[in-house]
This record gives structure tokens, sequence and C-alpha cells, in this order.
């Protein structure tokens, strides 16, 4: 292997870095732009079809909301987790169960007043999907075991629960057969503002909480002292297990009210596929924002620009929806794929002799 | 800080670089194809229509057979019409209602959704767009100026499906391939099962539920277990030719669904209960246009032609298809009702008492499954 030599930077200068990245961002675009040509298609008018079916009208910038709200809470939620780098993959499940518990309590009160029904929705959403994420990170603590395939499984027991529950005991007795959950009383529904559910100003809210909370509080910095070295956390006395599952509780906590939010504004009940995927797509976002939650709002919804845009081309320019799909992989693989040349200097052998003197 | 405004500065650089890039290719794209189209969807003269479908078109089942539909719907009306198709539509409503919207903003006054979990979408999407028509297929929700429902009377092909399964089989053991214990999904099996228990007494039908409507490994797993059962005649309740294939694999028949599927499995094809979408399709649609709609619920029947039976193969035997032409005549001409009392259901209660028949509205309060029939998840 004399062929080329990879070594990690030390240091890189900030200004290199935004190059490299905003090259790979390009040199996306050129690549995914060879591969829509190769299809058939002016990539020129998908690019633009994708941002006007984006942000080109009020409807369509609403959609993008729409979709920006739950990738930034859930995204929010990874982060907490990610920070002392306990890789929950379970946003999915704590999403389902945070949906089944504001559900639960939508279904049962359906006549308390509005702001009061709401906000035990939320508290029963958070515990739910707190009490999801604390299953593993107790089981962590106490006995080591694999926090990515138990919080991975524990998306299925809840998606598959949920599918139980829609089939069989909530099942509306009044939709002939059909394998729903009967859908919420007004009172339960989240009221909007600016044509979009008051969602959008819980995750700004939760954006600025979360910041405060990881760089200006004492169990924020324990959790990201966890995160550098549980050696270092251990050495200055801290009690890990406790604040892994801390972090665990909160981190689930938000999925939940991710899936409160999504129950309640938006499915008005509870179906087996109300977590679309949100729980997995937040792994990466929160993964772009290098784990920084003022990161996350930008990253979140240049995603659902990605996700609305993707859509809006399937149905306007009738392309399948695997093409809006491949130009989001394409973008995905260069950005994170620019991330490995962020931190290694590949040299080839040539230039590397040259260098070296 | 310095982070979190490296991070920013990212952002920046990265919207700036997108806004940049399309910024300059915007006149060009409005110059060649963004701008028909919209002038288009605005003229009075060619109504878009939007097509909601839950599976792939090519699913080589039930999507396949809603976008049967559609084609013969953009032959008929050619210009006048023009279509809107989204595939793999996730039964949420985040996605439903978006890709509606999507839809409607592209120019579409007609929206079309094609399976049974679209429904409460549409219904809110109806309240939020008085002026575009919703038809749903499936569904029981509508209201008194913009959305309606369509669906079939698919007990009848069905039942006579049975005919030939009860004919043909050697063992006495049918296997049946079902999505979820449903009503929809239970008025199926039932109606096959009475329909083979009319001309063999002895037949027994094995139901095994996949919990899935589309799921093409488990749906042939499925029929794999019911052919080790001794199962000789597979139908199937779900959007694959997996049972098929697997019946085709075993020797054994196999009687579809949705589709006429005689060349992917020639080997045990019978032949299938199906959809003619169009025969409700176009009449509608050209109602919707002239402004003479009003909302029904509509439920088609084999003397409509909006359901039947696919050719029978050369696997049918004459015996069969003499039986099942008989019976059909009767079912055509309306002399023959599907659920005629006495029915038991499996546990020995007596569900349909003698000299009664279950209208449309019985039909769909069936929440059992008839003497003859054993259920299990798979």
């Amino acid at each position: 292997m004399n062929f080329l030599k990879i070594t990690k930077r030390d240091d890189l200068p900030p200004k290199k870095a935004t190059a490299i990245r905003i090259l790979s961002i390009l040199l996306s675009l050129v690549f995914a732009g060879l591969v829509i040509a190769a299809l058939g298609y002016n990539p020129i008018t998908v690019f633009a079809s994708m941002v006007k079916g984006a942000l080109g009208s009020k409807i369509r910038l609403q959609q993008t909301v729409l979709k920006a709200i739950p990738l930034v809470i859930t995204s929010l939620g990874i982060l907490m987790a990610f920070k002392m780098k306990f890789w929950n993959i379970g946003g999915e499940g704590q999403i389902m169960m945070g949906a089944l518990a504001a559900t639960y309590v939508a279904l049962k009160m359906p006549d308390l007043s509005r702001p009061v029904l709401l906000l035990i929705m939320a508290v029963a959403a958070m515990v739910a999907g707190g009490i999801w994420a604390f299953i593993p990170a107790y089981f962590k603590g106490k006995m080591g075991t694999n926090e990515t395939i138990f919080t991975l499984m524990l998306n299925y027991i809840a998606i598959k629960f949920v599918t139980y529950l829609q089939y069989g005991p909530w099942r509306d007795p009044s939709s002939q057969g059909f394998p729903k959950i009967p859908s919420f009383s007004t009172n339960a529904i989240l009221p909007s503002i600016g044509g979009v559910h008051i969602g959008w100003i819980i995750a700004l809210l939760l954006v600025a909480l979360v910041h405060i909370f990881i760089n200006h509080t004492k169990k924020g910095y324990e959790i990201t002292v966890v995160g550098e070295s549980v050696e270092t956390a251990r050495y200055a006395g801290m009690n890990i297990t406790s604040i892994i599952i801390t972090a665990m509780f909160l981190s689930g906590g938000l999925c939940g009210l991710t899936g409160m939010i999504q129950a309640s504004a938006i499915e008005k009940t509870l179906t087996s596929s109300l977590s679309a995927n949100y729980g997995f797509t937040a792994i990466t976002t929160t993964w772009l924002s290098r784990l920084n939650s003022i990161a996350i709002l930008f990253v979140c919804c240049a995603f659902a620009v990605l996700l609305q845009g993707g859509a809006y081309i399937q149905i306007s320019m009738q392309i399948p929806a695997s093409v809006a799909d491949m130009i989001q992989a394409i973008l995905l693989f260069f950005v994170l794929g620019s991330e490995f040349f962020l931190q290694y200097k590949v040299n080839f052998h040539t230039h590397a002799k040259k260098e070296a003197n | 800080m310095k982070k979190s405004k490296k991070v920013l500065s990212l952002m920046l650089a990265m919207v700036m670089s997108v806004a940049v890039f399309t910024g300059c290719s915007k006149p060009a794209g409005e110059t060649n194809d963004a701008a028909p189209t919209e002038e288009t969807a605005a003229t009075d003269d060619v109504t878009t229509i939007g097509f909601l479908y839950i599976g792939s078109k090519t699913d080589g089942g039930y999507s396949q057979a809603q976008h049967n539909g559609t084609m013969a719907v953009e032959e008929y009306f050619g210009d006048k019409v023009k279509t809107l198709i989204a595939e793999n539509v996730s039964e949420d409503k985040q996605t439903v209602k978006s890709t509606a919207i999507n839809m409607i903003d592209e120019g579409a006054t007609i929206i079309i959704g094609t399976s049974y979990g679209f429904m409460d979408g549409l219904d809110e999407l109806a309240t939020e767009y008085p002026d575009i028509t919703f038809l749903h297929f499936s569904g029981n929700k509508m209201n008194d100026t913009n959305f309606g429902n369509y669906f079939g009377a698919m007990e009848e092909p069905r039942y006579l499906s049975g005919i030939i399964a009860g004919m043909q089989t050697k063992t006495n053991k049918l296997g049946y391939v079902a999505a979820y214990p449903y009503t929809e999904v239970l008025i199926g099996i039932n109606a096959f099962a009475l329909g083979a228990q009319s001309v063999n007494p002895d037949v027994e039908v094995n139901v095994v539920y996949i919990n899935s409507w589309n799921d093409p490994a488990n749906e042939k797993s499925a029929a794999e277990s019911l052919l080790a059962q001794g199962c000789d005649v597979i139908t199937q309740h779900c959007d694959s030719a997996g049972p098929q294939l697997a019946a085709q694999d075993a020797n054994a028949l196999a009687i579809g669904y949705n589709l006429d599927n005689s060349a992917v499995a020639p080997g045990s094809f019978l032949t299938a209960p199906i959809w003619h979408h169009e025969k409700y399709l176009i009449p509608t649609i050209e109602k919707i246009i002239k402004g003479e709609y009003t909302p029904e619920s509509y439920y088609g029947t084999m003397k409509d032609g909006y359901i039947g039976l696919a050719p029978m193969t050369d696997l049918v035997s004459a015996e069969a298809k003499a039986k099942v032409e008989e019976v059909q005549a009767q079912i055509a001409a309306g002399e023959h009702p599907i659920f005629v009392g006495p029915i038991k259901d499996n546990q020995g209660n007596v569900v349909v008492p003698e000299g009664e028949t279950l209208d449309r509205a019985g039909i769909w309060s069936m929440n059992y499954l008839v003497e003859g029939v054993t259920g299990r998840d798979n």
C-alpha cells in the first residue's frame, strides 16, 4: 500500500474545512445531475423544481415546515443521547410510545378543556417515550448491554404493539371493522398559528432550551464529559449510571413529545405508521449537525426542503420516487463523506514525497 | 461557541450555494418545462386528476390493478385529462395530505385515493378544499358535496372461485393466505368457503393471516406452510403473486386476486377475482367534469361489470368451468345472492337464520368465519 497514504489531520484551518464542505455539496450536485441526466431528465429543471416545490408557494412552504417540526424535535432528542456516545437508534419506538400515551389520554378524557388535556397528553407522551429509552439505558448501565441493538429492537416492539392495539383492543367499533383507532376530540388537537400547528413554536423553544441545557448547566456538562471520556467522568466522581439514565430519559422524552405532536396535530389519532421514519432520519440530521442544537434547526430545515422538494417533483414532473430518494442519498453520501476528508489527510505516493521535502 | 459558528457558516454556505445554483437555473427551467405545465393546469378544458396508490404501479397485484383503471381513463379521455400519479403512499395522514396537497397545488381538481387507510386524510381535505372532488376506493366516509367512495361486491367472484377450488381439490383442503382478520377480508374468505362447500360439502378452508397487505416473502412462506399442511388449492387476499408461485413450485393450484396472473405463474394459475376500475372511474369522472356529480357510495357488482373473474385457464376442468358459468349467469341476473341462511360460524352459532339473506349492510358487519374455516397467524 505505497500508493496512497492516509494520515489523521491534527488541525484544519476553518477556511479549509468550509471549502471542503462546500466542495462536497457542489460535487454531489454535479454527480446527482449526471445521474438525473442519464435517466433522461434535465438536471437543472429537476433541481429548480425541487427548490420551488419546497419553497415556491405558501402551501409548499407550510408542507416543508410540517416536515421540519418532527425532525427538529426528534433530532434534539437523539442529540441528548449521542452527546454521551449512547447510540440511541430507538427514536421510532420512542415516538410511537409517546404517541400511544398521548392517545390513551386523549381517548380517555376527551372532554377536558383544551389546554389541560394537551398538557396532560404532552407530559404522558414524554414520560412514555422516556421510559422506552430508560429501559435500554438501565440495562446498559447495569449489565453493559449493547444499546444500538437494544434500542433498534425496541422500535419494532413499539410499532407492533401499536399495530396490535389498532387491530385489536383499541379498534374503533364504529368503523365497520376497519382497523383504525378512533379519532381525537377537537380538544385534543393542537391549535394552529400562521397556518401551521404550534409545533413549530415548540420546536424553536426546545432548540433554545436544549442549547442552554447542554452548554450552560451542570447536568449538560456532565453529559458531555461522559461522552468525551467515561474514565474522566468516573475520575471526577460523577455517577455515570445516573447521568446515562437521566440523559436517555430526556432523549426518549423529546422523541415521545414528537409522537404526541404528530398524533395530535397531524394524524388526530394513533396509527402504526405515525413515526414515518422520523426516528431514523433524525439520526442523520443529528450527525450532520455535529451534535449542535442550533445547527440542528438549520440542517432539519434543509432536510425538510429535500423531503418536500423530492415529494413535489414526484408529483409535478411524474418522476419516480426512487429518483428523489437517489438525489437525497447522493447528497448525504458526499456530505457525510466529506467528514472523512475533514479528519484525515489523503496523500498519493508521489505527492507525499514532494510535501515531505 | 467556535464550533457552532463554524456549523452556522457551513449551513449558510450550503443554503447560498443551493440558492446560487438554482438562481442561475431558474429562468431556463421556467422557459422550458415548468411554465407549460402550470399553464395547461390552468386552462379550462384539461382536467388534472391525482391518483394515490399504496404500492408500486407494477406490484403485480393491487396497485397494478388500480393503475390499469387509470390507464383506461387516460386512454378514454385523451388530451382532456392529465393524470398525476403518486406511488408507495403510506397510510399516515401526513403523507396522504401532503401528497394530495402537492397535487392540488399542481392543478389537480379531482383526487382519487385507492387505499382504505387514506380515508381520514381525504375526509379532512374534502373540508379544507371544497372545490376539489375526492373519490375514495374501499372507504365508508363521504359527504354531500365533494367526497364519495366506491367499492365492489367481491363476494360474488370470490364465491365463483370457491366453486372451482371445491371441485378441483383432491385433498379437500383449501389454503387461504389473508392479510388481516377484518371485515373485507372475512367477507372474501366466507364467500370463497361457501362457494367451495356448495359443490363439495367435505371441503375445509385453512386461513393464514400475514398481518400485512403486501409482503411477498411472507405471503409465499404462508402459502408454503399451507401446502405442507396438505392444501392443494391456494388462494389469497394479499397483493403479490407469492402464493401462486409457491403453489406452482409444489405442483398445486392457485387462485389469484386483483390481476390476471396467468403469465406469471402458468403452472398453477386457475383464475382470479379481479377489478375493472374503469367501469366506475370513466362515467364518474365524466360526471365530475360536466359538473353533474353528486357523491355516492358506489358498490359495483358483476352485473355492472365492475368486478369479475379473470378468464379461466386450461388448468380449470371442463366440469368446473361449466358449473362456474351456470352460477355466474345466475349472479349476473341478480338471482343468486351469496350469503343465504342458514349459515353457522365456525363456533357453531347460527349467524344467518334460515330464510334470511344478507344485504350490503349485513355483509359489511361480518365479524366471523363460517363453519368449515379455521384461521391462524403465520
